[in-house]
């Protein structure tokens, strides 16, 4: 099992949602998150000032999933979520020990 | 010929008065609890709310009549009505607005020094201790906002020399301007002063409200459903939306985008600087105090204050003061007999006399309320300390000083 941790622009959260519910795919955890890259935020200006701001909102989308469908899923986000241009996010795909369904205590593949 | 009460007038100051009271409550409340942190939001919009439940309570116990009492040597009122009673009960009608109740009068009256001591919290936030504030406010007002209510409005000196302020262009506004920067120079800098919103629709709806109520702060102040009411009403539209548009134009020049706290600001600042002119002046004279008072808030909020290095939080001064000085001064020379027969006019008629004591109240109002500012913030900083922790100050005011927290996850 594996964990797909993908931080994209928060107006595509809905596209990527979308294309991953075509292919199957269904459960995930969604949060508001801040980050950076390589090019260090933007710069904002109030009253005359202006402000680097070195955070911008993402959203990052949790899933976890069977070995073999990874690559789908993340090709499905790379296609919904890119643009192009600077700030489009990243991926990462991390190894899942065990899942255990709370309700019925299953575990592994059976439990996502 | 005996006063006699009338409906319309009565009808039309009750609205104002209520009018008012949501500027501070919460329009001003909103306006900054937009503008700071997200770890400082309540304790923000707290300082407002707090200011205007203590002068709420002040002004009936002693604060108006040490305002509009009969006058002692030009200087403050008598406080003949402690607890304001057998006001109410004896039915009479104000002497300084003698168609509408004694009683209204005075409420109408305490919305304006609610707003003032509101306005000063704008200055302090997310570094004053909440129990310095609290002692800040009955002192101030006390010691500072009632001897200037009494000499531009209660029948005090500068009122006997001719000074013209017709809705607290330095009452409220010149008074803040300079007490909120005698307040941060004894107070110091925040460890992170960058003026980054956090929730620009608090100031959106802040701004909404501060406008929205500035009718009943300027064209109440003619104090009657008048004709001047409806002149005042117009000004005041006018020098908002202008400074609204001028301050677009100096983000457009300076940073290339309009911005909309700009705008926000921009329309406050047109609001303040008409304020002390909006029953003397013209619409056309309205244009150019709006535009100029915008212009000149640019200025100070982003190339003097950064100059001078204080730390004016939400440039109380740099918009209020400034604002208050201009308009004040605008008085002094575009004031017109044809709009209030009050007044034989400013410089455009002619008369030098009243643009001379403009200025001279604009220098004794401003250095008095600095002056005494500086010495009330030093007496509570020997006693309860100013500032709060910089362990507080770092994580949030809202979670050390009150225990609770604007955004919860659950």
């Amino acid at each position: 099992m594996k964990k797909i941790t993908a931080v994209i622009r928060p107006d595509k959260m809905e596209n990527v949602k979308h294309a991953l519910e075509e292919i199957g795919c269904k459960g995930m955890t969604v949060k508001d998150v801040k980050g950076r890259g390589i090019q260090l935020g933007v710069t904002e200006s109030y009253r005359g000032r202006d402000y680097k701001v070195d955070l911008l909102p993402k959203t990052e989308i949790e899933i976890v999933t069977r070995d073999e469908e990874v690559e789908n899923i993340a090709q499905r986000i790379i296609e919904t979520a890119r643009t192009g241009d600077i700030g489009d996010g990243k991926i990462f795909i991390s190894p899942v020990e065990e899942v255990i369904r709370i309700r019925t205590g299953e575990t592994g593949d059976k439990a996502i | 010929m005996s006063a006699v009460l009338n409906t319309g007038d009565t009808a039309w100051m009750l609205i104002s008065t209520a009018l008012v009271i949501l500027m501070t409550i919460p329009g001003v409340a909103l306006f900054y609890g937009g503008l700071i942190r997200r770890e400082n939001v309540l304790n923000t919009i707290f300082l407002s709310f707090v200011s205007f439940a203590i002068v709420s309570i002040l002004w009936f116990v002693y604060g108006y009549s040490a305002a509009f009492g009969a006058d002692v040597w030009g200087l403050i009122g008598t406080i003949a009505n402690p607890f304001f009673s057998g006001v109410v009960e004896s039915n009479t009608l104000s002497s300084y607005a003698p168609t509408i109740p004694t009683g209204l009068y005075a409420i109408f009256q305490m919305t304006f020094a609610a707003i003032t001591l509101a306005l000063i919290s704008g200055a302090v936030v997310e570094r004053m201790k909440f129990s310095a504030w609290l002692a800040f406010i009955p002192v101030w007002f006390t010691l500072v906002y009632l001897p200037v209510a009494h000499w531009m409005w209660g029948g005090g000196w500068l009122a006997q020399m001719g000074a013209l302020d017709f809705a607290g262009g330095t009452v409220v506004h010149v008074n803040c301007g300079m007490a909120a920067l005698a307040l941060v120079l004894l107070l110091g800098a925040r460890k992170n002063s960058r003026l980054l919103p956090h929730h620009m629709g608090y100031s959106v709806i802040g701004t909404g409200l501060l406008w929205f109520g500035w009718f009943g702060f300027n064209a109440g102040s003619a104090l009657g459903a008048s004709n001047l009411a409806v002149s005042a009403m117009i000004v005041t539209n006018i020098s908002a939306a202008m400074g609204m548009l001028a301050w677009m134009l100096m983000d457009k020049i300076k940073t290339g985008k309009p911005t909309l706290l700009g705008a926000l600001s921009g329309a406050i600042a047109g609001l303040a600087s008409i304020t002390p002119a909006a029953g003397y002046v013209s619409t056309t004279s309205a244009l150019i105090i709006g535009f100029v008072s915008a212009i000149c808030g640019y200025y100070a909020v982003s190339y003097i204050k950064p100059l001078l290095g204080y730390d004016d939080a939400l440039d109380v001064f740099g918009i209020h003061g400034i604002s208050g000085i201009v308009g004040t001064i605008a008085v002094g020379l575009f004031a017109s007999p044809f709009i209030n027969s009050a007044t034989t006019g400013g410089l455009i008629f002619g008369q030098t006399h009243l643009l001379g004591v403009q200025i001279l109240a604009i220098v004794v109002i401003g250095v008095y309320s600095f002056i005494m500012t500086l010495a009330i913030g030093k007496v509570i900083d020997k006693f309860i300390g100013l500032r709060v922790s910089d362990e507080d100050e770092i994580r949030g005011l809202d979670i050390n000083l009150h225990e609770e927290s604007g955004y919860r996850l659950s």
